[in-house]
């Protein structure tokens, strides 16, 4: 267009993105990218790492040449890198995990590709899963049975070592319930027994008595175990590392033993599945590295919503005042900043507070109140689920009553005052009314608190989480629920296996496990969370003003 | 159409003197007037008139708003309704309200009608069923929604809606409703319902409207108050206000000159 030119030909012509009203719309979308890429990179990296962790994969038997010496090495790789040396020559190197931590001390090894001869991967090859020293990687040899030894070449090994292996099982099973349940039980009445002698409830005639008939029961079950272990003591596996060493697991610490080489798709899948299970269903076992997780998946969680039931209600009646029958003032919107505020206080800080004034505090005046025959030994004067879910519920307090505030003035001044001039009271307003309609914005409060609860860790540490904790929360044994006793927690576990167990490599992949878990615990229960909302604001569908 | 001098009827509220303040502002000076009973009263004026405060202190719904006082005094059955011996909730109970926007409560349309028995605290199942029948049909919205009384109100239109609001105003049958322009969010045909059912609700109830709408004042109103910068210009009855007004504003406005 010539300049002075009249610019009436295009009368809607505009100059420019903001003159349009969209100035750096592409950075807010760029932003927003970016944010939700990092998230899904985040959650894509967990989710392959975590996944992986469970295929069993092909074990290669490597000959290595190092100095002139050949030795042969079984494993799997679990990583590549390259590494440049003194020189400046360029090293590649694989870490193989070769298992035999009982023989070789380190469980993983550095091989430069360079000095591999040769790789194979012999079907003889089995991954053995034992108790301790994490699994073994040999080839199979032997079995020894109380009929006798039958080899590898034996078209029944098979068979055996499938039989031996549900024996085993099955007895380990028989000695958990006797040495847990029933010899838990007696020493649990034994130990009453002997409370109540000294505070002089029961005579010490008649607990006499009944402390000899429980020794008896305990021996006999004892004997029980005894010979449930000696029925395995004869059967034993026999194999061979890559380097030609023996080893013997008796069967009473053989859990499995997997031919990686030797098994189809199908069989591996299979052996995923039953890997994912163990891993969700059993106990921990060898310092959290192996076995299971299911303690901690309990753990958080029954921590999560008794927290949730904890905030719930007591954010709820917090927002209520604040919103409906405070005076709107100074002083209610200092309250507000504060509760805001709170929600900002970094959480190790309430698990001080938590530890200070609910366990040494209030736990302690009820072990004094309630407790005291169990005295100097604390029951709640101790770290312990309740006091963890109770400083979970402080911590997420501020969550919920900002959700609940905003839910409660976003129901249209109209609906109150058809309430009211219905006759109502401001409470049964509040009731009838106002709270129904606030139920979805105050489940969303609930949602978000329950996120922010099941994730956090620090507070933990001082409140009630443990490495290891030797019985569930809730169990089959009266009262049934223990809310003084400590627990496991996933978030805690992940910290404890990646930063606190004597070989943080090994524990790599159940760390990428236990953190995928984390996450679908989390999702799993805001998931549920939000289906109930969406049922309420089905039942309770707010009109549109 | 009313008919051209209803005969009179005894008064059943009387505003005394009636001044009212939001704060430093006044919204109502000085207003005198009885409204009779069954009979309409529309009470009309541009906005910000003092026409819905004047309402709304009726039932004293402006208790709710902090730093108001008034002056004068309003007395329903010649019991002042500022008596501190007078429960406000109870006073809601005889004085039934229709507001502006119809307001559902997210319940069924059951729930919604029995609201104010349930705060009253009357659970009785077939007392509860009676009164619903009772005031749907009063509401002429009985034989629209008797198959599906459990049915969520937001279910209904927006003219269904507003007579669900009637009737739950008078479910409990209060002796005044009070309907704070209750056809401003609707559409001609549900505004002509509406005001069907506000001349058929007369012979049981005192109503004051408050309206913008000039034609419905005079489609459904005995007696008609012109109100103007919160001062109540003109009142009597509706013919007369619109046949022959006495004052020069009413006039202006009623002729839409000013509004």
């Amino acid at each position: 267009m010539q300049p002075g030119s009249p610019k009436t030909d295009t009368p809607f012509a505009t100059t420019g993105r903001s003159r349009r009203g969209e100035p750096w719309v592409w950075l807010t979308a760029a932003g927003l990218t970016l944010g939700v890429a990092m998230a899904l990179g985040l959650f894509l990296l967990i989710l392959v790492k975590g996944a992986w962790s469970f295929w069993p994969r092909r074990i290669d038997l490597m000959e290595v040449s190092k100095n002139g010496v050949i030795e042969k090495v079984a494993g799997y790789v679990t990583q590549e890198s390259e590494r440049r040396d003194a020189e400046g020559v360029l090293h590649k190197e694989i870490q193989v995990f070769r298992g035999n931590r009982d023989l070789s001390g380190e469980a993983f090894k550095f091989i430069d590709r360079a000095d591999i001869l040769k790789t194979s991967r012999p079907e003889s090859l089995l991954l053995v899963e034992r108790l301790e020293y994490g699994p073994a990687i040999v080839h199979g040899v032997a079995l020894v049975t109380p009929n006798g030894r039958i080899d590898v070449s034996s078209p029944d090994f098979d068979k055996t070592l499938r039989q031996s292996l549900a024996d085993g099982a099955k007895t380990r099973g028989q000695l958990l319930r006797i040495e847990r349940k029933q010899i838990g039980a007696i020493s649990r009445e034994m130990e009453a027994l002997s409370r109540a002698e000294r505070s002089g409830t029961v005579a010490a005639q008649t607990a006499a008595a009944r402390n000899a008939e429980l020794q008896k029961e305990f021996e006999v079950l004892q004997a029980e175990a005894a010979k449930l272990r000696a029925g395995l003591a004869g059967s034993s596996f026999i194999g061979m590392t890559a380097d030609g060493r023996e080893v013997n697991i008796p069967a009473e610490k053989l859990l499995g033993a997997f031919p990686a080489n030797r098994a189809g798709f199908g069989e591996r899948l299979a052996e995923m599945g039953h890997r994912i299970w163990k891993f969700l269903s059993e106990d921990p076992r060898e310092a959290n590295t192996e076995g299971g997780v299911f303690p901690a998946i309990f753990g958080t969680v029954v921590m999560t919503l008794v927290m949730s039931l904890f905030v719930t209600p007591f954010g709820v009646i917090c927002a209520i005042y604040l919103r409906e029958y405070a005076k709107q003032g100074h002083l209610v919107r200092i309250v507000r900043i504060s509760v805001n505020n709170l929600a900002g206080v970094p959480s190790i800080v309430f698990g001080v507070f938590g530890l200070a004034f609910f366990v040494y505090y209030v736990g302690s005046g009820i072990d004094q109140a309630l407790f005291a025959d169990k005295l100097p030994t604390p029951t709640y004067g101790t770290p312990g689920i309740l006091w963890a879910s109770l400083t979970l519920a402080l911590l997420t307090l501020p969550v919920v009553i900002v959700a609940t505030e905003e839910a409660l003035s976003a129901v249209p001044r109209g609906v109150r005052e058809a309430a009211l001039a219905c006759g109502a009271s401001k409470w049964q307003t509040i009731q009838r009314v106002v709270l129904p309609a606030s139920l979805p914005g105050i489940l969303t409060g609930v949602i978000l608190a329950m996120a922010r609860g099941a994730g956090e860790v620090a507070p933990l540490m001082l409140v009630g989480v443990v490495k290891l904790a030797p019985s569930l929360p809730i169990d089959g044994i009266a009262p049934f629920i223990h809310p003084e006793r400590k627990f496991m927690h996933l978030g805690f576990h992940i910290y404890d296996l990646g930063f606190q167990s004597p070989d943080a490599e090994a524990a790599k992949p159940m760390v990428y496990a236990t953190a995928l878990l984390l996450i679908i615990v989390v999702v799993t229960l805001n998931l549920t969370a939000i289906l109930i909302r969406n049922r309420l604001k089905k039942r309770f569908a707010v009109s549109s003003f | 159409m009313p008919a051209a001098l209803p005969e009179s009827r005894p008064d059943l509220i009387r505003v005394e003197n009636f001044s009212f303040h939001y704060g430093e502002k006044q919204a109502i000076f000085d207003i005198d007037m009885a409204i009779p009973e069954h009979r309409v009263t529309a009470l009309i004026g541009p906005s910000g008139c003092g026409k819905s405060t004047l309402l709304r202190n009726m039932n004293r719904m402006n208790d709710l708003i902090d730093g108001v006082r008034h002056e004068g005094d309003i007395r329903l059955n010649g019991i002042s309704l500022y008596d501190p011996s007078v429960e406000v909730i109870s006073l809601r109970k005889r004085v039934g309200m229709v507001f502006q926007k119809y307001n559902p409560f997210a319940k069924s349309i059951y729930e919604n009608v029995v609201f104010s028995l349930r705060v009253a605290g009357r659970s009785n199942r077939s007392e509860l069923d009676e009164s619903v029948e009772r005031a749907l049909k009063s509401a002429a919205l009985w034989d629209e929604v008797k198959d599906r009384l459990h049915d969520s109100a937001f279910g209904l239109s927006g003219g269904q809606q507003q007579r669900l609001c009637i009737a739950r105003a008078i479910a409990n049958q209060p002796e005044i409703l009070l309907m704070d322009e209750p056809c401003a969010a609707l559409d001609p045909l549900a505004t002509l319902k509406i005001e069907e059912l506000i001349t058929k609700l007369k012979s049981q109830y005192t109503i004051v409207i408050v309206t913008h709408n000039m034609e419905q004042a005079t489609r459904c109103s005995d007696r008609t108050a012109f109100l103007y910068m919160g001062r109540l210009i003109e009142y009597g009855a509706t013919v007369q206000i619109f046949n022959r007004p006495s004052h020069p504003e009413t006039e202006a406005y009623i002729t839409g000159r000013f509004s």
